[in-house]
């Protein structure tokens, strides 16, 4: 993070042995921020779960987990943190399970259950954390988080990241990011000023380049009419498509896009896909979720501004700059 | 997965029913087996040799720390099995060398995915999987970047078919004489003072062992008198190979005519106190410990710290004294071991002492470490991505999607928007000595050159071969492996110490040799060419191979700017090899392409991906440029 502040005191030589290899790509101080940063993560699935797996193991000073949702058989599809045995996670909530799973794999992390409710989270609960992550949550409740951690005086990171099959979005706000940029081979120091969720998602879409990625303005069809349902995210099904294509068409009306940039095709995908999440992509998104996180606290490396892609499909992992910066 | 229900529904019962080889459970290997297990696969196979290192706890996170020192591959799959119980894991301490797991092993996999750490086993594996026919999923990652790509015999090229990345090797005399960057240093102490100190006496050493000092009678300096005291025999060594030997170098005009003369150093100058003094005061200390350690002798904690040339010397001599104190027994069977504290304190000291000789910057402990154990950086997230990539192409291949294949290059910065960039396939090398049946060639000194030369650094080093058998027409003059007869074996010995030209079928110039590994079921032919002479800078060898794909040698870029992996010696990678892509002149240029889409491409390889700016799918460009180009102007 910006700051980082009192990275004093030496790593331990423990810590200097267990986080040897990644110290090399690092540095110290990287690792010592690292082992300062507090990180809340609200909804257990299986992309989450992986990056959690990373960033414990990055070494990150603590996890939390939300999710007050009991243990379906449901989650044991994308999720190694539960085991396959329902006298373990049986009458017990998702963060319960996986945080007894995490704890395991660093004795030096604190890993530990945040209970409650995140579409009730307030601003002064945010300031015990660096990071803030958020996944299987309507958009209205991801607008609130969002909107609380830029109105706190500390700096707090938002990510939100959801999996559908075989297609992910990350999304990314770090408001105002400084970091050392390496220009060939040289440290320079580089300001980023991030766009808030509400910013990003109601840009004029005939304002965006027409290479734009599709499944940035599918997420944004599927957001809305799951928002209009009253739903949860990822809670609309196949039997939904005839509704979500009428609702493409009175979007890109409104907004002068040509539906075929929202092909029936992605939708349909989309759709189907429900809640499921396809455990190869699901590596994927938390791999690179996890590496963003430790690019933000550390204040080394590019970070993502201010969308991620990826559909199995094609095989891009792609990043979006939404708005782009000529569109003001 | 990414298709219609029908489709989704298919490739599901493939996954089902199919038989996987993974070698190698490291750092990729855990997350794959774990994305594997997830996926719905239920049967997997896991080869690896290694045992867990507390090192690797950072990223393989299916072991703890109360498996240190047991085998990765039966921990790995006990670890699954606790999240997937229902599923088959059949796992293998072994190496993937053995004989057991021959072409017949390998025929009853549909797919073969490696995560392997070493350039070595790649290729067998490469070669083993074209023999069996059956697809071989790769992959490589070090710090952020990595990659996947595809290898099915007769449809893309095959692991060998592209110049591979391997360590760095330098010349000898920049060696022992004029280092200019710290890595000379790191492999002058490492390969030959650490070697001469510790290791096996009968190895070949290229350090200066005489001296002209009066009373010295003996021929090599580094033998230790019977009656000569711990602390004298320490400062001797360090007074001839910091001293001594530079001044007799000095005396050389001729090789620091254009260069920067180093300064002798001397136990009198960088610790007059010591030179005179004995130091007893730290053998108590370390009686408690269970590794010896020089820097905690002497109260050195911070390995991230460079020390001053004093403190340096410090730890030398104490790190000395100590292997003689606490270690006497292994002396002269030691090998430099990363994981060895008391051996990296060695080799880091003796390498900033010699630095410092040299007027080249001194290094942290730590920095040395990572120079000598050629350690490559290694994160758990990269290893998940590309573990992910790995399955996604596995189900790609399981269900026969050949149009789908795609190589995939994770970035640490986002090239053309993207950061996961994937690209078609190439085809295969039709000038590949692996895959196709092209023959080498060979120039060699046929009057001077041993057989046993040729096998070592031509057949075994450089083909890869693992138990190599050689025909020069009908006639066998070598074969290596067990179950020879006795007369046979000794008949072999005898031909390895023989000169090309002097063979029971002798090797000349025109001569064509078969060169064949049953194992790897791989034969090729070598022809020979005749040469007198041999540059010993650019041609270290003494003879060159051409015909194959040369390899590139490896840099990598750390977060400290340029550092070379050095060393002659085996390589030692974290999580595998990536292929440095601004290093391979064939990848180069494909990329480059890809990434630029440069208007007057030269596109005369087989098979070229490049993205389309309309629309999201993969244009593929063939062999004449200006067609490409009207394709992608649709
Ligand atoms: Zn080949």
């Amino acid at each position: 993070m910006g700051g980082g502040g009192g990275a004093e005191e030496e790593l331990t030589a423990q810590e200097t042995a267990l986080y040897d290899r990644q110290i090399r790509v690092w540095g110290v101080d990287a690792q010592k921020r690292l082992s300062k940063a507090h990180v809340l993560v609200c909804g257990m699935n299986g992309t989450t779960t992986e990056f959690c797996k990373n960033i414990v193991l990055a070494g990150v000073g603590s996890l939390s987990l939300m999710d007050d949702h009991l243990v379906t058989e449901d989650d044991l599809n994308a999720n190694f943190l539960i085991p396959h045995d329902e006298s373990i996670y049986g009458g017990r909530s998702r963060a319960e399970v996986c945080c007894e799973s995490l704890k395991d794999f660093n004795p030096m992390v604190r890993v530990a259950v945040e209970k409650g409710d995140p579409s009730l989270i307030d601003g002064e609960f945010l300031d015990k954390f660096d990071i803030i992550v958020v996944s299987c949550a309507s958009i209205k409740t991801k607008l609130l988080i969002n909107d609380n951690c830029r109105k706190r005086s500390k700096h707090i990171a938002f990510y939100a990241i959801e999996c559908k099959d075989s297609c992910g979005e990350i999304f990314v706000d770090l408001q105002n990011h400084s970091y050392v940029q390496k220009v060939g081979g040289e440290p320079k120091p580089k300001e980023l000023a991030y766009p808030s969720l509400q910013e990003a998602i109601s840009v004029p879409w005939k304002n965006l380049p027409r290479k734009t990625t599709k499944l940035y303005f599918a997420m944004r069809v599927l957001e809305n009419y799951e928002s209009s349902e009253g739903r949860n995210a990822c809670e609309a099904s196949l039997s939904d498509l005839p509704a979500v294509l009428a609702l493409r068409k009175d979007m890109c009306d409104k907004m002068s896009l040509s539906e075929s940039q929202i092909p029936t095709a992605l939708l349909e995908r989309l759709l189907a896909a429900g809640k499921k999440q396809h455990p190869p992509v699901c590596a994927i998104l938390g791999g690179i979720l996890g590496q963003e996180v430790i690019k933000s606290i550390s204040g080394k490396g590019d970070p993502i501004k201010n969308f991620f892609y990826y559909d199995a499909a094609d095989g891009k992992g792609i990043a979006e700059d939404i708005p782009p910066l000529s569109s003001d | 997965m990414a298709s219609s229900p029908a489709s989704a529904a298919s490739e599901e019962e493939a996954v089902k029913a199919a038989k996987v080889l993974m070698v190698g459970a490291g750092g990729i290997g855990c997350e794959l087996l774990k994305t594997l297990a997830l996926s719905g696969f239920r049967d997997i196979h896991i080869i690896d040799l290694d045992t867990i290192e507390v090192s690797n706890l950072n990223r393989q996170f299916l072991f703890r720390q109360s498996h240190v020192g047991q085998s990765k591959a039966h921990v790995a799959r006990d670890a699954v099995l606790k999240f997937r119980p229902n599923i088959n894991i059949t796992s293998y301490h072994a190496n993937v060398k053995d004989a057991q797991f021959n072409v017949e092993f390998f025929k009853q996999f549909n797919v073969v995915l490696n995560g392997l750490d070493n350039l070595d086993a790649r290729r067998h594996v490469n070669r083993l999987c074209l023999a069996a026919e059956v697809p071989l999923v790769e992959s490589g990652t070090t710090g952020f970047l990595g990659q996947v790509t595809v290898h099915v015999k007769g449809k893309t090229e095959c692991y060998e078919c592209q110049p591979k990345p391997v360590p760095k090797s330098y010349p000898v005399c920049t060696i022992t004489s004029t280092p200019s960057k710290f890595v000379h240093c790191i492999v002058w102490a490492k390969e030959l003072l650490f070697a001469k100190m510790f290791g096996d006496k009968n190895q070949d050493n290229d350090l200066n062992v005489r001296s002209n000092e009066s009373g010295t009678s003996k021929s090599d300096v580094f033998e230790r008198n019977a009656d000569e005291d711990l602390d004298q025999y320490a400062r001797r060594i360090y007074d001839h190979v910091f001293g001594y030997n530079i001044e007799v170098a000095l005396e050389n005009e001729e090789t620091w005519k254009n260069r920067r003369r180093p300064n002798p150093i001397y136990i009198r100058d960088t610790l007059p106190e010591e030179a005179i003094r004995q130091n007893g005061s730290s053998r108590d200390i370390n009686n408690e410990q269970e590794e010896p350690s020089a820097m905690v002798s002497l109260g050195l904690r911070n390995p991230q710290e460079i020390w001053s040339l004093a403190d340096n010397s410090r730890v030398f001599l104490e790190a000395l004294k100590l292997f003689f104190e606490k270690r006497e027994k292994e002396i002269g069977n030691l090998v430099f071991d990363k994981d060895d504290q008391l051996a990296v304190e060695f080799v880091t000291t003796a390498a900033n002492i010699r630095a410092s000789s040299f007027g080249i910057p001194l290094h942290s402990l730590f920095e040395a470490k990572g120079v000598a154990g050629n350690i490559v950086h290694a994160v758990a997230t990269t290893n998940a991505i590309i573990a992910g990539l790995i399955v996604i192409e596995a189900i790609k291949v399981l269900h026969g999607d050949y149009k789908k294949y795609r190589m995939t290059y994770c970035l640490e910065h986002p090239s053309r928007k993207m950061l996961l960039m994937p690209i078609e396939p190439f085809e295969p090398n039709k000038s590949c000595y692996v895959c196709s049946e092209t023959p080498l060639l060979l120039e060699v000194n046929t009057k001077t050159t041993k057989l046993r030369e040729v096998i070592e650094k031509i057949i075994k080093s450089k083909l890869g071969m693992n138990l190599p058998l050689v025909m020069i027409g009908s006639t066998l003059v070598f074969e290596d492996g067990e179950g020879l007869e006795e007369d046979e074996a000794a008949n072999y010995a005898l031909n390895l110490e023989k000169v090309l030209a002097e063979l029971p079928a002798p090797v000349v110039n025109d001569t064509k040799l078969t060169v064949e590994d049953f194992q790897q079921e791989l034969s090729c032919s070598i022809n020979i060419k005749h040469r007198d002479e041999f540059d010993e800078e650019k041609e270290p060898d003494g003879m060159v191979l051409s015909g194959w794909s040369a390899p590139v040698e490896k840099q990598v870029t750390s977060n400290g700017g340029n550092q070379s992996v050095a060393s002659s010696s085996g390589a030692d990678y974290a999580d595998g090899i990536v292929e440095d892509i601004s290093t391979k002149p064939g990848m180069k240029r494909k990329l480059d392409e890809v990434l630029e889409l440069k208007e007057n491409c030269d596109a005369s390889s087989s098979a070229q991906v490049v993205e389309d700016d309309d629309d999201d799918d993969l244009v593929m460009l063939d062999e004449n440029p200006k067609l490409a180009k009207k394709k992608r102007l649709q």
